[in-house]
């Protein structure tokens, strides 16, 4: 999918300007709130119009002020997921499913219901009212039913934001899966670092109503390192546990890991804060930390005051994070060996 | 409690002109709410004044700007009066008396139910293709269904209780235009008539009292759906 998108508006006192032309199929929009995220979301579902501006959607020009164009919504196709699911009260599950399908023009359905109601989990929700499901039932119905509208893009709005984390991620497969195995391209839009980890691919980054810059979830997470509160979070996905003294056992790299938190059923996702990471510059002789990893530093990057060391094993890699006086006494260059310490407790499994 | 002939019909022609004056207003108080509250344009405010004026005026007063737009004189009075259509004194003009007086109530109420609607169940059904009157219809309406039910509860209260404008339009005809109010005001009049008059009074209790039951038990269905 391209979106090529030049805009301004002005609202109120918040000017409203942005030129962008991204080409992925999992695009993420990033931004602190009041950065102009919502006025993008509006502008490219249709609901909000620039003042100035053109907004294509591949080769389909979906806003021109030249050409005094502006696609209504319902002509648009982009299948919207809010922050609040913001399913239709008054009918049942499968009438919020079905709202958008039947009115999807035949030649344009490409998901068949059972399949997606199958992938989402969703039959034993059907005759239900909307009001008592759970957050993350309401949230994988509104996404259910935006895909049932056969849309050309989804453009999701924060739909994790209304929900904790046990929930949040239990909902993030769920996009990833319908996205890819139905193949529709999607704008992800959140504040949150991690999320755009793991549903992007390239992020346009918002600041006051401006394009920041174009990056890669990696580099995002490299750049918000210091200020954020749990540094860079790497995320692991990691199968085939075996249980080792009350702990389980993943291979990685080529060392392995020990984690308390484990599932020793199938695949699980662990964050680790870059900051739970400890470097020694030598073997140490006796250490508390059920992880002692032998890794090659791939190559390092500043953050403020603090140093990114991203060390790999393997194919596989992590990111350390420690203050710039400790790495200029460790001497710590691309291409040198440390040990990395991390305690079993410091995985946290996300799913 | 006794009731004569003449109470039957008045009592009859209250609940004939409110039932006509609340199903012929819902229409239009639905679309002037959606108006107020779903549309910005110039001289919404205005609208808003005209709209709520019958509220702040006094009925008296209201009866007579109808009577002298629906008499001979006045310009939709000759109108339909070329078409052979008499309204002053009959029960029809009763009934514009009514949909007048309570017709503020009723948009006011289905308007609080539109603005409680959450605007991104509106953009979410355009996303999905529906049309503005496919959503008017599948989503706005029965959304409304709450504030139209308490507004038409309430104009059709308050036309069973409409007294000032109704006698200047529609007179005070025993059996044509006599509603239970005029007809409680006859009997006022009279110091041997107080007992017809209590009748009338227990009629009335009786008949909001129904009202407010209908009005809360489809109100609780209304509520209910969206919960099994």
């Amino acid at each position: 999918m391209r979106l090529r998108i030049e805009a301004e508006k002005q609202l109120g006192n918040f000017h409203f300007n942005i030129n962008a032309d991204i080409t992925d199929n999992r695009i993420g929009i990033f931004g602190e709130s009041g950065s102009g995220k919502s006025t993008l979301v509006h502008m490219l579902s249709g609901h909000m119009h620039p003042d100035r501006g053109e907004i294509f959607l591949d080769s389909d020009c979906l806003f021109s002020s030249s050409r005094n164009l502006n696609l209504r919504p319902r002509h648009r196709r982009v299948g919207l997921v809010f922050q609040q699911a913001a399913l239709f009260p008054h009918l049942s599950v499968s009438r919020n499913l079905f709202y958008g399908y039947r009115r999807c023009n035949k030649e344009h359905r490409k998901v068949t219901p059972d399949e997606l109601i199958a992938v989402l989990k969703l039959d034993g929700l059907l005759e239900r009212g909307v009001r008592n499901l759970s957050g993350g039932e309401k949230q994988r119905v509104a996404l259910a039913r935006a895909v049932l509208a056969s849309p050309r893009m989804l453009l999701m709005d924060e739909p994790l934001s209304a929900l904790d984390d046990g929930l949040r991620f239990q909902i993030i497969p769920y996009l990833k899966s319908v996205t890819e195995q139905f193949g529709i391209p999607c704008i992800f839009i959140s504040h949150s670092v991690v999320e755009m980890q793991l549903m992007s691919n390239r992020i346009l980054t918002l600041q006051s109503g401006r394009l920041n810059e174009e990056t890669t979830p990696d580099q995002l997470a490299r750049k918000t390192m210091a200020r954020s509160q749990r540094g860079y979070v790497n995320l692991l996905e990691l199968d085939g546990a075996t249980s080792e003294g009350g702990l389980f056992a993943y291979r990685w790299g080529e060392g392995r890991l020990l984690i308390s938190d484990g599932n020793s059923r199938s695949s699980a996702l662990f964050e680790l804060s870059s900051r739970d990471i400890i470097l020694f510059q030598k073997h140490p002789e006796a250490i508390s930390a059920r992880n002692l990893l032998e890794c090659r530093v791939k190559e390092t990057f500043s953050a403020d005051n603090r140093v990114g060391i991203v060390l790999t094993s393997g194919n596989r890699q992590l990111v350390a994070e420690i203050v710039r006086k400790a790495a200029d006494e460790m001497q710590i260059t691309a291409g040198s060996t440390v040990f990395a310490a991390i305690k079993a407790s410091s995985f946290r499994r996300l799913i | 409690m006794q009731l004569t002939p003449e109470d039957i019909t008045a009592i009859r022609l209250s609940l004939q002109i409110a039932l006509t004056a609340t199903l012929l207003s819902a229409p239009l108080g639905f679309a002037v709410a959606w108006l107020l509250s779903f549309k910005t344009f110039r001289g919404k405010i205005l609208l808003e004044v005209f709209i709520n004026l019958p509220l702040t005026l006094p009925p008296v007063v209201i009866g007579y700007f109808l009577l002298l737009m629906l008499g001979r004189n006045g310009w939709p009075g000759s109108l339909l009066n070329d078409a052979g259509i008499q309204l002053i004194f009959t029960w029809k003009a009763a009934v514009i008396a009514s949909a007048t007086v309570g017709f503020p109530l009723l948009v006011r109420s289905i308007r609080l139910g539109m603005d409680s609607i959450n605007r991104q169940l509106i953009q979410a059904a355009e996303s999905l293709g529906s049309s503005w009157f496919d959503t008017l219809i599948t989503v706005i309406l029965p959304l409304s269904l709450k504030g139209i039910l308490a507004g038409s509860s309430l104009m059709f209260a308050r036309s069973l209780g409409e007294f000032g404008a109704t006698i200047i339009v529609a007179g005070n005809i025993p059996g044509l235009t006599q509603t239970i109010p005029l007809a409680i005001y006859d009997y006022a009049s009279s110091p041997s008539s107080t007992a017809m008059a209590l009748s009338l009074c227990l009629v009335s209790v009786a008949i909001s009292v129904v009202v407010l039951f209908v009005h809360e038990y489809l109100a609780g269905t209304v509520e209910k759906r969206g919960e099994r």
